[in-house]
C-alpha cells in the first residue's frame, strides 16, 4: 500500500487522467441509463467535478478544491491555466474561415447579438447580487457565456476562485438549460431550418448544449448549430476581458 | 504528429504573446485575449498549410487530441476550483445561467423573422 501511495504521489497528472477518466465514465453511465441522453454526459461530469471540489474544499480546507487533497493533487495541472487555454485553442482547428464566411451575416450578427445579451445578462444579475468590482462583475458576466469564456476571462483580469467557480457554475446550468429547454421551445421561436439553425448556434454559443439541443429537436441541424456555435466561445475570450472589460470598467465609475 | 502539435504551440505562444502587448498597451496588467489571437493564428496557419498541401491527416492528429481533451481539462477544473466559498451565491449561478436563455429565446424569435427565413 505504501508503494502504490508512492507512485500515486510522484505521477500526480497521470493520476488525474485516470480520475478524470472515470469520472467521465460514471457520468456518461448516469446519462445514458438514467437520464435518457436529456442532460449531456460532460455537462454531468462538469457538475460531479463542481460537486467534488466541493467536498475537497470542505475536506481540506484549501483553496483548490479536490486538488488540495493531496492524492489528487494532478488534478490542478490538469485543469491548470496552461493546458486548459491550450486545449480551448485546439478547438479551433474545427472551423475555418470558409465556414465563417458560409455561416454570412446572420450567423455573425446572432453571435454579436448572443455574447452581448449573455454577458449584459450575466453582468446585470452579478450587480443586483452585489458585486461592485468590475473584475468581478465581467466575470459573472462571461460566465453566463459559457463555461469556458468565464473562467479564461476571469484568470485574464485576475478575479478571485470564488468568482470563477462561480462563473463556470453559470455556464455549466447555461448548458443544460440550453440542452433541456432548445426542444420545448423550437416551435415556438422558429428553430426549423439550417439557416435558423446557424443562428441558434450563434446566439446560444454553448457547443455542447446547442448540439445536444439540437439533436433532441431534428439531428439534421445539428453540424449547422455547431458551426456558429464554434466561434462564440473564442469571440467570447477575445471581447469580455477585453473590450467588454474596458467598457465594463468605464460605466461603473 | 508533433508538426500539428507543433503549429498549435507556435499558435498558442504568438496568441498569449499579442495578448500580453494588447495587455500592456491598453496599461491593463493581464492578458487580453490572448486565446482568441491564438485561435485566430491556428485558423489562418492551418489554412495556409492546406493551400499549400502540407497539412495532412497525421497533423491534424495532433491537433484533434488536445480539442478532444477539452472537456476532460474542464472537468478536472471544475474538481480544483474553490466551490465551497462559491455555493453561498449559488442562486446567482442558477439565474445567470438560466435568465440570459430565456432572453435570447425571445430575442432569437425576433432575428429570425426579420430575417424571413425559409
Amino acid at each position: 500500500m505504501e508503494e502504490l501511495l508512492k507512485i500515486i504521489d510522484q505521477n500526480g497528472l497521470i493520476i488525474g487522467f485516470l480520475v478524470v477518466g472515470l469520472l467521465a465514465f460514471l457520468a456518461d453511465l448516469v446519462s445514458k441509463k438514467l437520464l435518457k441522453g436529456k442532460i449531456p454526459g460532460s455537462a454531468i461530469a462538469i457538475f460531479a467535478g463542481l460537486v467534488l471540489g466541493y467536498l475537497g474544499g470542505i475536506f481540506s480546507n484549501g483553496e483548490k478544491g479536490l486538488a488540495d487533497v493531496s492524492v489528487f493533487k494532478g488534478l490542478g495541472v490538469l485543469g491548470g491555466s496552461m493546458f486548459r487555454d491550450f486545449a480551448i485553442v485546439a478547438t479551433a482547428a474545427g472551423a475555418s474561415f470558409l465556414l465563417i464566411r458560409k455561416s454570412g451575416l446572420l450567423g455573425l450578427i446572432s453571435l454579436v447579438f448572443g455574447i452581448s445579451i449573455f454577458f449584459v445578462g450575466g453582468v446585470v444579475l452579478a450587480w443586483f447580487w452585489g458585486y461592485r468590482d468590475a473584475v468581478s462583475l465581467v466575470t459573472i458576466g462571461a460566465g453566463a457565456c459559457t463555461y469556458i469564456v468565464g473562467p479564461v476571462t476571469g484568470s485574464a483580469l485576475g478575479a478571485s476562485s470564488e468568482v470563477i467557480a462561480l462563473s463556470i457554475g453559470a455556464g455549466v446550468v447555461k448548458t443544460i438549460a440550453v440542452t433541456i429547454l432548445t426542444p420545448i421551445f423550437a416551435p415556438t421561436i422558429g428553430l426549423n431550418s439550417p439557416a435558423s439553425a446557424m443562428a441558434y448556434g450563434g446566439m446560444m454559443g454553448t457547443s455542447s448544449g446547442v448540439a445536444a439541443g439540437l439533436a433532441a429537436t431534428d439531428p439534421k441541424l445539428v453540424p449547422y448549430g455547431a458551426v456558429t456555435a464554434t466561434f462564440y466561445t473564442g469571440l467570447g475570450c477575445l471581447l469580455c476581458p477585453s473590450a467588454f472589460y474596458i467598457l465594463v470598467n468605464w460605466i461603473i465609475e | 504528429m508533433i508538426y500539428g502539435l507543433s503549429i498549435l504551440s507556435l499558435s498558442f505562444i504568438l496568441g498569449q504573446w499579442v495578448g500580453e502587448l494588447l495587455g500592456s498597451a491598453l496599461g491593463i496588467d493581464a492578458n487580453v485575449g490572448g486565446v482568441g489571437f491564438a485561435m485566430l493564428f491556428l485558423m489562418l496557419l492551418k489554412e495556409w498549410f492546406s493551400r499549400k498541401g502540407w497539412f495532412n491527416v497525421e497533423m491534424e492528429s495532433g491537433i484533434e487530441f488536445w480539442n478532444k481533451l477539452y472537456i476532460p481539462i474542464v472537468i478536472a477544473m471544475a474538481a480544483s476550483l474553490n466551490v465551497q466559498s462559491a455555493v453561498s451565491s449559488g442562486t446567482l449561478a442558477l439565474m445567470a445561467g438560466i435568465l440570459p436563455v430565456f432572453l435570447a429565446f425571445a430575442i432569437f424569435s425576433r432575428i429570425v423573422k426579420s430575417f424571413k427565413l425559409d
